[in-house]
């Protein structure tokens, strides 16, 4: 296991501690392990299985059940289109269709080869006057339009390779 | 417990203490269609075929439904009926519907309600991802394209079981039932009891079938078939074949096996008798040397996998004997390596169990002896009976034959080898000086007898006072660990069989409900009352065979350790 | 736990002081902190304005308790005003000026002139046909709502327990747990007529009194903030704007059923509500109005958040408490019912985040009060997310029996740019449309029910002539399929069937006959699933299929959809560019295409399936694709 993989596997350790090992706060404990990793590794839930005393298969299937758990890594900007009701009457779907050309992802791909974007749909962000609206890292963009969107990744990426230039 | 009246389709139906409307229906006379109720699971209420609709209109399923004096319902309305077909056709466009080569063509539900329910065309296309069956356990086969959701495994695993190996995955019409991370179940902790097999409604989990294996060695000339059967399956196998549950039929079954080519046939409980004196002794060995205590049993091989996987420390606490069926193999072979040599044959061993996981034992390292199996088969009951039928064999109405000399004599205490708290008590029979008829009343009136999920005892020896514990189900056994662990409670002897009920509810058996496996039991006890003999010692060829064993040999025949170094 | 050191004497001090305070407050800017206007910049033109003041030496406070004395400014975050649209939103009280579209750029301006020199920026001011609106009360949007639970929305800091109590905040609470049983408050709810604003409508008294009954060690309150329905957010506004109300409504809860664990289930959608709740929660339990013997009433009262983890479902009241319990969030059989078997098979309360949020004023001003609002059957207000292609987008809260067109038209401004309305999506994805025939329909729970419409949590998506009523079906049901949890069968494979059959037909590839599997499909679904989500997922379906049948068929039958497919078209030869060279008709696949050498070719409408080959192959430009009127 990689540095960071056992990093993480310690991190989720002290979150499970926090929270006293018990098992109705599972569904807590795999968000702040998410909110600090974006995802939960299969090392993550075992852990969380063998701290709660409850079998991986049920840690698993909590974890598969609810939409935000993502069990894959993630790329540094999680970008979500909203699909609400305001936002798909608004026209969202253009702007995650531009978005997916855009980064250039194809199937079941949601991250971007460079690691930096990762595309999700989201089901109502609650900002619908704003339709269509989207997030980065939580941050919401309102009445998006694709290249509105697609100028706020460039951007983005701009920066990025500034940082690492 | 409610009391009352109900009107169902119109008839006056009284209903005492019943749990639902469900079996309110059911005791009226109405076959109402299920998956996902099991009356031994928790309640589910899923599959939604149990639905019924009550005066004003409104429709709910009626396997969570109390029922209530003055309650009108109908079962048969024709919303309730066309919604039956609606969700028949449902299920059926989300199934591998590629009947007749299903291991479970004709005692599959789905298969017999979509029959009865006259399903003749199904409009929607199968669009779901079709999966790769999972063959690498060596009890279960898992066919995710054939499951319908029901959940009965899922809650058998975790609710009866403890293990929790497979759940569901995903949500929606995504969801699946899987072990975690998609694994394959030999790659979890699963301990093979294949109950999940048992409850399967559909081909989605069964049994793994080796009959082709079976007919391969029968059929082979060079080869000495011989047999042996365990315990639980007499009172069992007939009820395939119209015998009523519990009935002992070891007889019938011999004859047939005979007429199905098999060479000789013997009895498991001659084997059950040799662990009873071996662990008695150990047991008593025990006492003298001040533990470990508690002593488990081991005949239970899925009981033994579960501490490998989840409780290694209690390994040590295992009794070093034997199963059953290994200690009749390594005796059977032992005795029998002159006579193949002499005779030019291999002897193949077959197993009938009414146990999925002793496939799994039969192919422990531990059990080979140069690098073969002891025990080359195990077949299930229901894989026997598929051979029976397979040959057209009318077990109901076959001449009876005893099975052969001299393995298949044995004690009235081996054949309770295959009901719950029989293991405890035929070990008690020997442990116990006294040895009259009162005593074994005595040992039977201890409570280590009957279905409770835990039954304590306390017996003294001497001056030693023994504390007892029986359980079956191995979600018993996980709450028996976790409190010996908090030091809550201690024993000397703790009986543990995987299976609701024992062995008689094991998953190689015919489908049946708690009380079905009760009656099984009673079954047993029967063969227990009327047997010539009723303790292992008074078994003159067992005595005589380990008479005449050094005592190299008899470690390396009848003992094991699972402690791993 | 320590025991709560605030007496009820000391609270009493402190609902004066906390009154005295504000009133003390000369001038007092709030900046809107509601999703919408934080997603707008709000957060930058409020920082923005504390570093201007600052630096133009103005004292700025924040909290109520800081003394600014002379040249002091007020500079504070309220909750969501519910007029989205115009955001970010500024108020200046006590002028009761709202300030519209504000941004950094304007922030100077502000201060300047109308915080130092009382003056109003015009250009700032709300505007609507050529009327300038001065006071936010006048604002028609404003002016035609009754406003309960939005009463402090955009009013005060959300984050500031005192301003809570200075506006009466938790005296509805003390009175409860001095001046009444538990029977009584009981008796008050049930009284008052409250019905469950979740959807469902279950008047709260009834269950509030069924778990007051109940015999049982532990008892829950359990609020549902899993406010899932897309273009819904009603409850968000509540929750960020005024959390203590929702509190309060359930210590009142609590006082009334005996239960002393509280438990919110917020969505995970809303980190600002999680956010604003937790602080709330914090700060009640420092003052000593949350924990362990209450103002020494003996009375102890926990509060807990439970954050969702995205899944519909979970609005489903057994779902939502398998979730709160670490579980997968699948509803379970009932009975037993959640009253009696509720949150880890206890006795639990569970209403939703507007229901308890009116608990308070039900209880300070009575029953008989409340019931002057509303309808006789559905008394009080209900607070609407409208949405969609309306002028003003926004939460509205109404009087029950409001009719959808005062308030798609007198509050919402009427139909976006001009457009004619054509139905309103009411109650998300479990509810049905409603069409221009319905818009003098009182909104109460039984009159919508009448038209097959369910109030819901209460979103209201307007759609306009140019929304294909079939492709809002489709949406729904792909929404509904999607957060199907997959327990039972008609639910998880049938709303499969449904979406499949729907996308067939929006791609118009449908037949007549799928017409009749989706009705069929929609009964089983309907009356044979386990829980509300399947119960109500076909409503959307339904509902269009009985309003807009000539849409479907215009996918069925037509094979083209106005709105879908834009206006019918043919391709044509213009006779006068062809030269007849013959290319056309070469790469014409259907043969639909004839004509001599050198001669003008024509088109066989009927032939033709547009697949626009022979545009591609035209040198000359000579294929027209014409539209057809209609």
């Amino acid at each position: 296991m990689d540095a960071a993989k056992e990093a993480m596997l310690r991190r989720a350790e002290e979150i499970i501690d926090s929270y006293g090992c018990k098992r109705e706060n599972i569904i807590a404990i795999m968000q702040d392990v998410q909110a600090e990793y974006k995802y939960l590794s299969q090392e993550v839930l075992e852990k969380i299985a063998e701290k709660l005393n409850i079998g991986v298969a049920k840690v698993y299937s909590v974890a598969t059940f609810y939409e935000n758990f993502s069990l894959e890594a993630k790329g540094k900007y999680i970008v979500k289109v909203c699909n609400g009701t305001a936002c798909h009457v608004r026209k969202s779907q253009p702007i995650y269709d531009g978005l997916r050309e855009y980064l250039g992802l194809q199937g079941k791909q949601k991250t971007s080869a460079d690691q930096l974007f990762t595309l999700e749909t989201v089901a109502c962000l609650g900002a619908c006057s704003l339709a269509p609206a989207m997030t980065i890292n939580d941050e919401v963009h309102a009445k998006m339009t694709p290249d509105a969107a697609i100028n706020l990744l460039e951007e983005i990426r701009r920066k990025e390779a500034a940082q690492n230039a | 417990m409610a009391k009352g009246v109900m009107i169902i389709d119109g008839q006056r139906v009284n209903f005492d203490g019943e749990k639902n409307v469900l079996a309110v229906i059911r005791k009226a006379g109405i076959e109402m269609p299920t998956f996902c109720y099991h009356s031994d699971l928790s309640t589910y209420g899923a599959c939604r075929m149990c639905i019924v609709e009550d005066e004003r209109g409104k429709i709910d399923a009626s396997c969570s439904l109390e029922p209530r004096d003055g309650m009108v319902i109908k079962t048969n309305s024709a919303r309730l009926l066309k919604h039956r077909r609606t969700i028949l056709e449902l299920m059926l466009a989300s199934h591998d519907c590629n009947c007749t080569t299903c291991e479970k063509s004709g005692n599959c539900r789905l298969q017999e309600l979509a029959h009865q329910f006259g399903i003749r065309a199904v409009r929607f296309q199968d669009t779901r991802e079709k999966l790769e069956p999972d063959l690498s356990s060596p009890a279960v086969v898992r066919n995710p394209n054939k499951c319908i959701l029901c959940g009965d495994c899922v809650r058998i695993c975790e609710e009866l079981q403890g293990v929790n190996i497979i759940d569901f995955v995903n949500r929606g019409s995504q969801a699946r039932v899987a072990p975690a991370f998609g694994r394959m179940l030999s790659e979890t902790k699963c301990v093979s009891c294949g109950q999940c097999a048992a409850v399967c409604p559909t081909g989605a989990i069964t049994v793994k079938n080796e009959i082709g294996e079976a007919w391969r060695a029968i059929h082979d000339p060079n080869l000495r078939t011989v047999v042996q059967i365990a315990p639980a399956v007499r009172v069992a196998i007939g009820e395939a074949f119209g015998i009523p549950a519990g009935e002992n039929v070891l007889d019938r079954l011999v004859t047939a096996l005979k007429l199905m080519g098999v060479d000789e046939v013997y009895d498991t409980n001659f084997g059950a008798d040799i662990t009873t004196i071996t662990e008695a002794s150990e047991f008593l060995d025990r006492l003298k040397a001040g533990g470990p205590f508690p002593m488990f049993t081991s005949c239970c091989p899925a009981w033994v996998k579960y501490l490998e996987n989840e409780n290694p420390k209690y390994l040590k606490n295992i009794s070093t004997c034997k199963s059953p069926m290994e200690h009749f193999a390594a005796v059977l072979r032992d005795k029998y390596a002159e006579k193949d040599a002499a005779d030019g044959k291999r002897t193949y061993l077959i197993a009938i169990m009414p146990c999925t996981a002793k496939k799994m034992e039969a192919a422990r390292d531990e059990f080979k002896t140069d690098g073969r199996p002891d025990v080359d088969l195990v077949l299930t009951t229901h894989e026997v009976i598929d051979m029976i039928r397979e040959n057209g064999i009318q077990l109901q109405d076959v001449e009876l034959e005893s099975p052969d000399l001299p393995f298949g004599m044995a004690s009235g205490s081996a054949a309770i080898y295959g009901v719950t708290g029989g293991v405890a008590e035929a070990v008690l029979r020997h442990c116990v000086p006294d040895k009259s008829k009162n005593a074994l009343r005595e040992i039977a009136a201890l409570g280590i007898r009957g279905d409770e999920a835990r039954k304590e005892t306390v017996v003294h020896i001497g001056d030693t006072e023994l504390k007892i514990a029986v359980v079956h189900g191995l979600i018993n056994a996980r709450k028996l660990l976790k409190e010996m662990d908090e030091g809550k409670t201690f024993f000397h002897l703790v009986e543990v069989m995987t299976c609701q009920g024992g062995c008689v509810g094991g998953a190689g058996q015919p489908y049946g409900l708690k009380d079905i496996k009760k009656t099984r039991g009673e079954g047993l006890h029967q063969i227990d009352n009327t047997s010539m003999f009723k303790r292992a010692e008074r078994n003159p060829v067992v005595t005589q065979i380990l008479g005449e064993m050094d005592e190299e040999k008899a470690h390396k025949l009848l003992h094991v350790s699972y402690v791993k170094e | 736990m320590p025991d709560c050191t605030l007496t009820r004497a000391q609270f009493h001090m402190l609902q004066t002081e906390s009154r005295d305070l504000l009133a003390a407050q000369k001038l007092k800017v709030l900046v809107c902190a509601g999703t919408g206007c934080v997603a707008n910049g709000s957060m930058k033109v409020y920082d923005y304005l504390k570093s201007a003041c600052e630096a133009r030496g103005l004292n700025v406070c924040v909290a109520l308790r800081e003394e600014g004395g002379e040249g002091s400014v007020h500079l504070k975050k309220s909750g969501c005003h519910g007029f989205c649209e115009i955001g970010p939103l500024v108020s200046i009280e006590p002028l009761d000026i709202l300030y519209t579209h504000v941004h950094v750029e304007d922030c100077d301006e502000i201060i300047d002139k109308t915080i130092l020199g009382g003056e109003v920026i015009e250009r700032l001011l709300y505007h609507k046909d050529g009327e300038v609106y001065q006071k936010r009360d006048d604002i028609p949007f404003y002016k035609l709502q009754h406003r309960i639970v939005l009463k402090n929305s955009g009013k005060s800091d959300a984050e500031e327990i005192l301003e809570y109590i200075a506006l009466g905040g938790y005296a509805a609470f003390e009175k409860a747990l001095f001046e009444m049983t538990g029977e009584e408050v009981c008796k008050t709810i049930s009284d008052s007529g409250l019905r469950g604003r979740g959807g469902g409508g279950f008047p709260a008294g009834r269950k509030w009194e069924s778990v007051r009954r109940n015999v049982s060690d532990v008892k829950y309150i359990v609020c549902n903030g899993d406010e899932g329905d897309p273009g819904a957010f009603m409850d968000q506004g509540v929750m960020e704007g005024n959390p203590h109300s929702v509190i309060e409504g359930m210590l009142i809860a609590g006082v009334a059923t005996g239960a002393t664990e509280g438990y919110i289930y917020v969505r995970a959608e809303y980190p600002l509500a999680v956010k604003r709740l937790r602080i709330a929660i914090a700060k009640a339990e420092e003052l000593g109005l949350l924990g362990d013997n209450i103002m020494g009433s003996g009375f102890n009262f926990h509060m807990h958040i439970n954050r969702g983890a995205g899944a519909f479902v979970c609005g489903e009241g057994s779902a939502l408490t398998s979730s709160i319990e670490g579980k997968r969030g699948m509803p379970r059989v009932k009975p037993p019912r959640t009253v009696d078997h509720g949150l880890w098979g206890k006795p639990t309360v569970l209403n939703n985040v507007e229901t308890y949020a009116n608990v308070p004023q039900i209880v300070l001003n009575g029953a008989d009060w409340y019931r002057s609002i509303g309808t006789e059957k559905s008394p009080g207000t209900k607070t609407f997310a409208l949405t969609g292609n309306v002028v003003n987008t926004g939460l509205v809260e109404v009087p029950m029996g409001t009719t959808l067109r005062q308030v798609i038209f007198d509050i919402g401004g009427g139909i976006k740019d001009g457009k004619k309305f054509k139905a309103v999506q009411i109650g998300g994805p479990s509810g049905g449309c409603l069409t221009e025939e319905h818009l003098d329909l009182p909104m109460d729970f039984d009159s919508l029910k009448k038209v097959g419409a369910i109030i819901g949590s209460g979103g209201l998506v307007v759609m306009d002539e140019d929304t294909c009523m079939v492709e809002v079906a489709r949406f729904f049901m792909n929404f509904t399929q999607n957060e199907s949890c997959g327990k039972c069968v008609p639910c998880r494979e049938g709303t499969k069937r449904m979406l499949e059959i729907l996308e067939r037909i929006i791609h118009n590839e449908g037949s007549l006959e799928d017409l009749d599997t989706l009705q069929s499909l929609a009964e089983t679904i309907t009356e044979a699933s386990l829980c509300g989500l399947g119960q109500t997922a076909c409503k959307p379906v339904l509902s269009t299929l009985k309003y807009f049948r000539n849409e479907y068929l215009a996918h069925v039958v037509d094979k083209h959809c106005p709105h879908c497919n834009g206006r019918k078209r043919h391709l044509e030869i213009n006779p006068t560019l062809c030269r007849g060279c013959g290319k056309c008709k070469r790469n014409c696949p259907m043969e639909a295409i004839s004509g001599e050498l050198r001669q003008p070719h024509t088109i066989d409408v009927t032939k033709c399936i547009h697949c626009g080959a022979c545009w591609g192959a035209c040198p000359f430009g000579a294929i027209d694709a014409i539209e057809e009127e209609g």
